[in-house]
């Protein structure tokens, strides 16, 4: 157990098994999107009441799914480099943060696309709304962050007090739509008692969720490969690793 | 498959613009944060292959007395 822990703080180690997991995990999480995008763009019934625009679902809840999933592993990644100044913790955290944006600004885009044909508007101030914004703010600010420093440990610990302190935000994403009336629906997938989809749509959905979280693993991956490479350029494993890239 | 021509498909009773371009962006947007490290990456070990090769260079030069 504890061998495993120290081999997860040593640079080379983690940047080829991070190189191991994505060579299956890549071609997995293509094939995976193809199909999800397909089947519910093509191959599902419309909506009784909302017609085809809720087809933008299958990438909406996902991206919105994971973009909050991702900022656990943010915020988890800055508590461990913050408590244990674990050094590849602060790589995790710093690799998180453009891909939370990406999903973020994702899930807000298609939400607003979804709501011209459904409410009648791109955008209103509503709490759940609202709340994924600040969600995107808190991602762009620790990419930021990371910027505005030149010391980078302390921009480390600039940044994972950021998303620490960018936690609360997080129960009130998921409460939004229960604590203040709302233009957005509630949830449709309960972990505990029935959904209120179809499954016929519940399917494609789920697919698309787990395609959604492999993208993020597989970009996490590689930001933290990168990264790795770029801290460690002058060791002696990077130096032969880019020997052996050039022939 | 749900519709029965590809024009149905693209126009999905009117609602066509809003779910292909909602799709449209969103596959650009996971291309673009998949390709980034990839090509961060290789521009680091190219850099660093250069700066090395250059090193070795300096060093035979020195070694014949250049």
């Amino acid at each position: 157990m504890w061998s495993f822990f120290h081999k997860l703080g040593s640079p080379p180690w983690l940047y080829r098994i991070a190189g191991t997991i994505l060579r299956w995990l890549l071609p997995i999480t293509l094939v995976a999107l193809c199909v999800g995008m397909t089947w519910g763009l093509l191959y599902t019934a419309p909506d009784f009441r909302q017609g085809n625009s809720y087809r933008i679902i299958y990438i909406h809840v996902p991206a919105a799914v994971v973009a909050l999933a991702g900022y656990y592993v943010m915020a988890l990644a800055g508590a461990v480099s913050l408590i244990w100044k674990m050094k590849m913790a602060d790589v995790a955290m710093k690799a998180c943060a453009p891909i939370g944006a990406a999903l973020t600004f994702i899930a807000l885009v298609t939400g607003a696309i979804w709501g011209k044909p459904t409410w009648g508007t791109w955008w209103v101030w509503d709490a759940r709304i609202t709340s994924m914004l600040i969600l995107l703010f808190l991602y762009l600010g620790v990419v930021a962050l990371y910027e505005a420093y030149d010391n980078k440990e302390a921009a480390g610990k600039a940044c994972a007090v950021l998303s620490l302190v960018g936690m609360v935000n997080i129960p009130i994403i998921y409460k939004s739509v229960d604590w203040w009336y709302s233009l957005h629906q509630p949830a449709s997938i309960k972990f505990t008692g029935d959904s209120t989809i179809d499954p016929s749509m519940l399917y494609p959905l789920l697919l698309m969720i787990a395609a959604f979280y492999a993208v993020f693993t597989c970009c996490l991956l590689m930001n933290m490969r990168a990264e790795i490479l770029e801290r460690e350029a002058r060791t002696n494993w990077v130096k032969k690793l880019a020997l052996e890239y050039r022939t | 498959m749900y519709f029965d021509s590809v024009e149905a498909a693209l126009s999905m009773a009117g609602h066509g613009g809003y779910v292909w371009s909602a799709y449209a962006i969103s596959l650009l947007v996971v291309a673009l944060i998949l390709l980034a490290p990839r090509r961060r990456q290789r521009k680091l070990l190219r850099r660093l292959a250069g700066e090395q090769k250059r090193r070795q260079q300096g060093h035979t030069a020195m070694e014949e007395g250049i």
